[in-house]
Order: C-alpha cells, then sequence, then structure tokens
C-alpha cells in the first residue's frame, strides 16, 4: 500500500489540479463557439407546436461552417412576456450569436423586439408580420399566411366556391387567416357570409357551426392549429355539412386525422411539403432535404412523428449552415461583428434548398418562401395525400 | 333564428351545463367542508378523460404512477408526524389503503393498457385511479393547512391546479384526445336530433344527484359530512373525524371531476389544460350558488351552459366574455341583498 504522500502520489494530485483547472478555464476557450439560443413554449398553451421544435434541437449540427455550435434551449412557456425575459437572458448572458424561436406567435414577436434592439438575428419558427421596417433583425421560417391563404383561395375559385364561412381561434392565428380571407374575397370573387370564433379549449363548437351552416356557405374554411382544428371540422359533419372544408397549415399533424376519424376525409389545405417527402415528384428541389428530415426526425422519435415545427428548427440549421461561412469570412463568432455580418450573410446567401421550401432572402423579403414552399394535401383514408 | 336552431342550441346548452352541473357540485361540496375554493377541480375532468384515452390507445397513463406515489407520500408524512398512525393496526390499515391500493391499481392499469378491454373495465379503473388522487392531495396539501384562512388554501389550490396542470402535459403530451362514444346511437325526436351520448351525460348527472342527496340526506357517513361543513369544531366535538371528512369530501370531487372528463371526452378535443376553463364554468355555477346550495348551483350550471350555446351562436368572439360576466350581476345583488358579513380574519 502506497504511502499517502509519496510522491508518485503528489504528482497524481498535481496533474487532478490542472486538469480540473484546464476544464474549469473551459468555457472561456468556449466563447468562441457560435452560440445558438433555441426559444420555444415546451410547457403551456403552445406546447403541442413547442414540444416537436423542442424535440429537432437533437437533430442540430454540431458545428456549422467549421466552427463548434453551443445550442442552449430555451423554455418560454407559452407567454410573450417570458419569452422576452428568455431572449435577453440568452443574449445579455451567454452571448448568443443567432437566437431561433419561438414556434407561438405572440412569443416570437416579444422576441423579435428584443433581438432588434440588441442587433442580433433571429429566425422566427412563427409567420409573424411585424411593421415596416422593424424586421431588419428577423426572418421568419414558416410560411406567409397570406402565401398559403392564396393557395388555398385559388383552389377555390377553381372549384367555382361564390360563398365562404370562416370558424378560425379567437387569437392571432384566426386573425391573420381572418384578415386574408376577406382581403382576398374580391380578387377570388366569393363572399365571406359568415365569420365565428372559438377558443383551443372549448367544449363544443354546435352554436358556432349552425350559425355556419344558416349562412349555407359552398366552402368553409377553418382557422385553427392542432388538434383543436378537428372540432368545428367534425361537428360540421355530424351536423350534415356537405361542402368542402378547408384547414390551414396549422393542423397538418397525424394527431389531427387521428382526432378528426373520418370526419375529417377530404380536408383540403396547403402546407409545407414535409408531410408528404415521399409522394414528391423526384425532380423536385426539397424532397432531397425533406425525406432526409423525415429519416431522421422519425428515426429518433417513431414513426409519424414529423411535423413542421420540429421541420421548421431543422430548416433554420440548414439556412445558418449556408450563412455561417460567408459570415466567417469578415468575424469572429461572440462579437457584434459577427452578428451583423451573419444578418447580412442571411440576406445575400441566394436560394437554400430546405425541407420546407427553397428559401432565398432578401433585403426586401424575409420570408423567403415562394410557390415551392407548398403543396395542397387533402386527408385520404386516413393519410395525408398531395392534390396533384 | 328559427325554433330547429333554438332547439339544437338548447340542447348542446343543457349537455354541457350537466358537466357544469357536475363540477358546480364538487366545488360546493368541497367548499363546504374544507373551507377550499377548488381551482384544481378541472385538472381531474382532464386526468379522467384522458386517463380513459391512454387506455383506448393502449398506452399506460400516468396517472397510475402519480396515485401510487402520493399514496406513498401520504403515508409516510403520517408515519413521520402523527405518533397514533403508528399503531400497528392503523399502520396496516395505511399501509392498505395508501400503498396496496394505489399498486394494485397500477398493476391493473398495466395489465389492461395493451390489452383494450372495453370501457366496462376502462372506465371504473380510470374513475379509480383519480379517485383515489383526492384524498392523498388533502392529506399531502391541505390538512396540514386546515385551521388556515380560506386565501391561504385558496393560494394552495392554486399551486396544485398548477402542479397537476404541469404533470397532465408530462403524462399525456400537448396533443389532444377524444375517445369513442360510451353509448354509440341516434334518435331523431321531432326535428331534434339527439345523440347517444347526451343522453349518457343527462342520465348520469341525473342519477348523481339524486345519489348525492341520498347519501347527505340519509346516510350516517353524508349527515356527518354535513355536519362538519357546518360546524367544524362541533363536529369534532361530538366525535367526528374532521380531516377523514377533508379526504372524502376530495375523493368525492375527485370522482365527479373524472367522471365528468370520462363523460366529455367522447364529445371534445381534451387537452391536458382543458379542465381549468371548464372548471372555472362549473366554478361560477357554484358562486351564483353561494357555495353553498346545491340545486342553486346545479340549476345555474345549466343556465351557464344554456348562456354559452345562445353566446356561441350569436357572438362567438365574445362567449367567454359573456359566460363568465353573468357573475358580476349575481354578486350585486347578493351583496345587496345579504349584509355585509366580514371574513373570518
Amino acid at each position: 500500500m502506497p504511502d499517502p504522500r509519496s510522491p508518485a502520489r503528489r504528482g497524481l494530485r498535481g496533474a487532478l489540479l490542472a486538469a480540473a483547472a484546464a476544464a474549469m478555464l473551459l468555457p472561456g476557450a468556449a466563447l468562441a463557439d457560435i452560440t445558438v439560443g433555441l426559444i420555444v413554449p415546451a410547457t403551456g398553451s403552445t406546447a403541442a407546436l413547442g414540444i416537436p421544435a423542442r424535440n429537432a434541437a437533437a437533430l442540430f449540427p454540431e458545428t456549422l461552417g467549421g466552427e463548434r455550435v453551443r445550442l442552449i434551449v430555451a423554455d418560454d412557456a407559452s407567454d410573450p412576456t417570458m419569452a422576452t425575459t428568455q431572449a435577453r437572458r440568452l443574449i445579455t448572458e451567454e452571448k448568443a450569436d443567432v437566437i431561433i424561436g419561438s414556434v407561438m406567435t405572440g412569443a416570437a414577436i416579444a422576441v423579435a423586439g428584443v433581438t432588434r434592439e440588441s442587433a442580433v438575428p433571429h429566425i422566427a419558427l412563427a409567420p409573424i408580420d411585424l411593421p415596416a421596417g422593424q424586421d431588419t433583425w428577423t426572418f421568419r421560417m414558416p410560411q406567409n399566411v397570406t402565401l398559403m391563404a392564396r393557395a388555398v383561395v385559388d383552389h377555390m375559385k377553381a372549384n367555382g366556391v361564390k360563398t365562404v364561412g370562416f370558424i378560425g381561434f379567437s387569437d392571432a392565428w384566426g386573425d391573420f387567416w381572418a384578415r386574408d380571407v376577406k382581403a382576398l374575397a374580391g380578387d377570388a370573387g366569393y363572399r365571406l357570409v359568415a365569420e365565428e370564433r372559438y377558443a383551443r379549449a372549448d367544449t363544443s363548437v354546435t352554436g358556432q357551426v349552425l350559425k355556419l351552416l344558416a349562412a349555407r356557405p359552398d366552402a368553409v374554411i377553418v382557422g385553427a392549429s392542432g388538434t383543436a382544428a378537428a372540432l368545428p371540422h367534425i361537428t360540421l359533419r355530424e351536423r350534415g355539412y356537405k361542402g368542402p372544408i378547408y384547414q390551414t397549415h396549422g393542423a397538418v399533424t397525424h394527431d389531427f386525422i387521428r382526432i378528426g376519424g373520418a370526419a375529417v376525409e377530404g380536408a383540403i389545405l396547403a402546407s409545407g411539403p414535409v408531410i408528404v417527402a415521399e409522394q414528391l415528384p423526384d425532380d423536385s428541389p426539397v424532397r432531397a432535404k425533406a425525406l432526409e428530415f423525415v429519416t431522421a426526425y422519425e428515426g429518433k422519435y417513431g414513426a409519424n412523428t414529423r411535423n413542421q415545427f420540429a421541420a421548421h428548427t431543422v430548416d433554420a440549421a440548414t439556412v445558418l449552415e449556408q450563412a455561417v461561412p460567408i459570415a466567417l469570412k469578415t468575424a469572429r463568432p461572440g462579437t457584434p461583428e459577427f452578428r451583423k455580418a451573419l444578418r447580412d450573410a442571411l440576406e445575400t446567401a441566394g436560394e437554400i434548398p430546405a425541407s420546407q421550401g427553397v428559401y432565398a432572402f432578401s433585403a426586401n423579403d424575409h420570408f423567403g418562401l415562394d410557390h415551392r414552399g407548398y403543396v395542397l394535401l387533402t386527408v385520404e383514408k386516413g393519410a395525408w395525400k398531395l392534390v396533384k | 333564428m328559427d325554433p330547429t336552431i333554438a332547439l339544437f342550441l338548447a340542447q348542446d346548452g343543457v349537455t354541457n351545463g350537466a358537466i357544469y352541473a357536475l363540477l358546480a357540485l364538487s366545488l360546493v361540496l368541497v367548499f363546504t367542508i374544507t373551507r377550499v375554493i377548488f381551482i384544481p377541480q378541472g385538472e381531474f375532468v382532464a386526468y379522467g378523460a384522458l386517463t380513459l384515452a391512454a387506455f383506448e390507445t393502449g398506452t399506460f397513463p400516468g396517472t397510475a404512477w402519480l396515485a401510487l406515489i402520493l399514496g406513498t407520500a401520504a403515508f409516510t408524512v403520517d408515519l413521520a408526524r402523527d405518533r397514533a398512525a403508528r399503531t400497528p393496526r392503523r399502520a396496516l390499515r395505511g399501509l392498505a389503503l395508501d400503498v396496496l391500493l394505489p399498486l394494485a391499481l397500477l398493476a391493473a392499469a398495466w395489465h389492461a393498457a395493451p390489452r383494450h378491454l372495453g370501457p366496462l373495465v376502462e372506465v371504473p379503473l380510470t374513475l379509480a385511479i383519480v379517485a383515489v388522487l383526492g384524498p392523498y392531495i388533502y392529506r399531502l396539501v391541505f390538512r396540514p393547512l386546515a385551521e388556515s384562512p380560506v386565501l391561504v388554501l385558496l393560494i394552495a389550490a392554486v399551486g396544485v391546479h398548477l402542479a397537476l396542470v404541469g404533470l397532465g402535459l408530462l403524462f399525456f403530451g400537448a396533443e389532444g384526445h377524444r375517445t369513442a362514444p360510451l353509448l354509440d346511437a341516434n334518435w331523431t325526436v321531432g326535428p331534434a336530433l339527439v345523440t347517444g351520448q347526451s343522453v349518457v351525460v343527462m342520465g348520469v348527472t341525473g342519477g348523481l344527484i339524486l345519489a348525492l342527496w341520498g347519501f347527505f340526506g340519509h346516510t350516517l357517513t353524508g349527515k356527518a359530512l354535513r355536519a362538519t361543513a357546518v360546524n367544524r369544531l362541533g363536529a369534532r366535538l361530538v366525535g367526528i373525524p374532521t380531516s377523514a371528512a377533508g379526504a372524502m369530501a376530495l375523493g368525492l370531487a375527485a370522482l365527479l371531476g373524472a367522471l365528468s372528463g370520462v363523460l366529455i371526452a367522447p364529445v371534445t378535443t381534451v387537452f391536458y389544460d382543458t379542465g381549468f376553463v371548464t372548471g372555472l364554468k362549473g366554478f361560477v355555477a357554484a358562486i351564483i350558488g353561494g357555495l353553498i346550495s346545491y340545486p342553486l348551483g346545479a340549476a345555474a350550471a345549466i343556465l351557464v351552459g344554456l348562456v354559452e350555446a345562445f353566446a356561441s351562436f350569436f357572438a362567438s368572439t365574445f362567449k367567454e366574455v359573456i359566460v363568465f360576466t353573468i357573475i358580476i350581476p349575481v354578486l350585486l345583488w347578493r351583496s345587496l341583498r345579504s349584509p355585509h358579513a366580514e371574513d373570518e380574519e
């Protein structure tokens, strides 16, 4: 048994101390890494959208442009105030180079405010509308509501719909859709004959549906998201409504079909292409990326778990993979110069194919998607089908 | 609006009102016996609905674990705090009720989850798993505070609500669930379509109101509960164990809540946080009944359901506002009619 004070033993202790000291110094060394802040509503009312986005963090690349990535995930609890706090913390304490999030509209708007005043690039995972000039630092991954509404409205026009009834959430999502359905009415030659609202947690929409039915619309648009979008759909069919029912890209999940069952057969909506990755034509510019995402995500979380919110998070990484090398040419991560360079790089990186479309941001367009960013879907035999 | 639409709306309103009535009854029951304004009542609704939905999809419900953990905690706390609980007879009884019972439920749930044994097995199992949570929560949270002011109890109730909502998210995920209808039949009565589920809802609520009336009016335990509600100290003096009364009140409330959940799960999509707003509507009804009157509370619940149905037809944007605004004239009328009494503090 060696003497505890033997030179060998002391040498070991010294080595351990040195190692400990080196370990303590490491965070200092890590400052040169690229720090990415991901803010998602993992709890609270929009947790259904936030949890998949958080799950996608596991698919985030380890390096961007050859630099190690330090990804910090924060929960905003579906609360814009909390989102503001988290964004400030990530920027001031963690020195984030880029902030991704939030998935919830209100929280994303709050984050956009913080990143604008701190001059940090921001990639929103909600299709937020900001007043002119306030989105200098904010880019969005999801499709602009107007783009999607136009796709739906074109389909209605082609099918001779003359009167439309609308039922949507009494929140920002419902408001966006109600606004666009009204604004596009003149162009597409239909009239909006009824506008009804409900809340996500409502247990019955019979009243609203009866009012819709009384107005006898040719088609109904449901401006809601997640599994809660199924309730008006089911009630409409129960009450004998025979016309087409349109949903929004907020409803595109397998859970929607699970809840809606036979009632949601034939639902039509415009959505990002990732949900039908396998059905995309071979020449589609997004097919490769979409399949890559589906394989990786469903390999980790199980069959039929793919969803747009996780896809948007992964697409944010894809976009950064293109923009970061450009920014690295002018500045080192962790500096204000790098953040500025990254923002500029996002605008000038050109076309970036990703799973949900081809992103081409420019100084005037921080949504970056065009017609390649959506497909028309319908529900057929309990699965999402591409409308050719 | 024509009479047919009015009839549809009334039918919808009464069905929803019946659920609110069950919640209002539970709130009145808990408040009169323990003085707790029981905010988490809605969570039992969500737990009931989602536990049943978990069985239907063949997954094991996390609530069974919660029952075992809370039961074991309640048992341990009793042993540590109360010398009388350490006598062999009491300890054995505690072990059986607090540890072995939830363990048995857990085993039953484990057995039943992948086998799709049908509602006749799954519904009673769901009710049992959720109902036992009530007494455990009472013993862990509210019994140590039993002599505290109403405000302290209310704050504790809010804490329990937040904890249960968070656990609900953990157990069931953020997506909503629906279950198969208990009675999949429809009848046409005149112009109206009567669904089997609405008949079940009204039948069960009616039956329960009668059963509660019988329980409180004609059994010794029921009368002891009422005595505790009227005068806690007096009840203790005549030998009624008031803490057992509180545990029983919460057990009944949890059972009624789970039952409401089982009843609404086939007609609507239930989320882990659906219970709160549903519970609040029951609360509006309970307030109209002054938090003490069962018949007034039940009648008010039907009224809330009707107002909600008609409001969603005429002004869906303001539906919640209208429903919760009912409370203002009621409070005004009550405070003008009855002389103002100081709170106990």
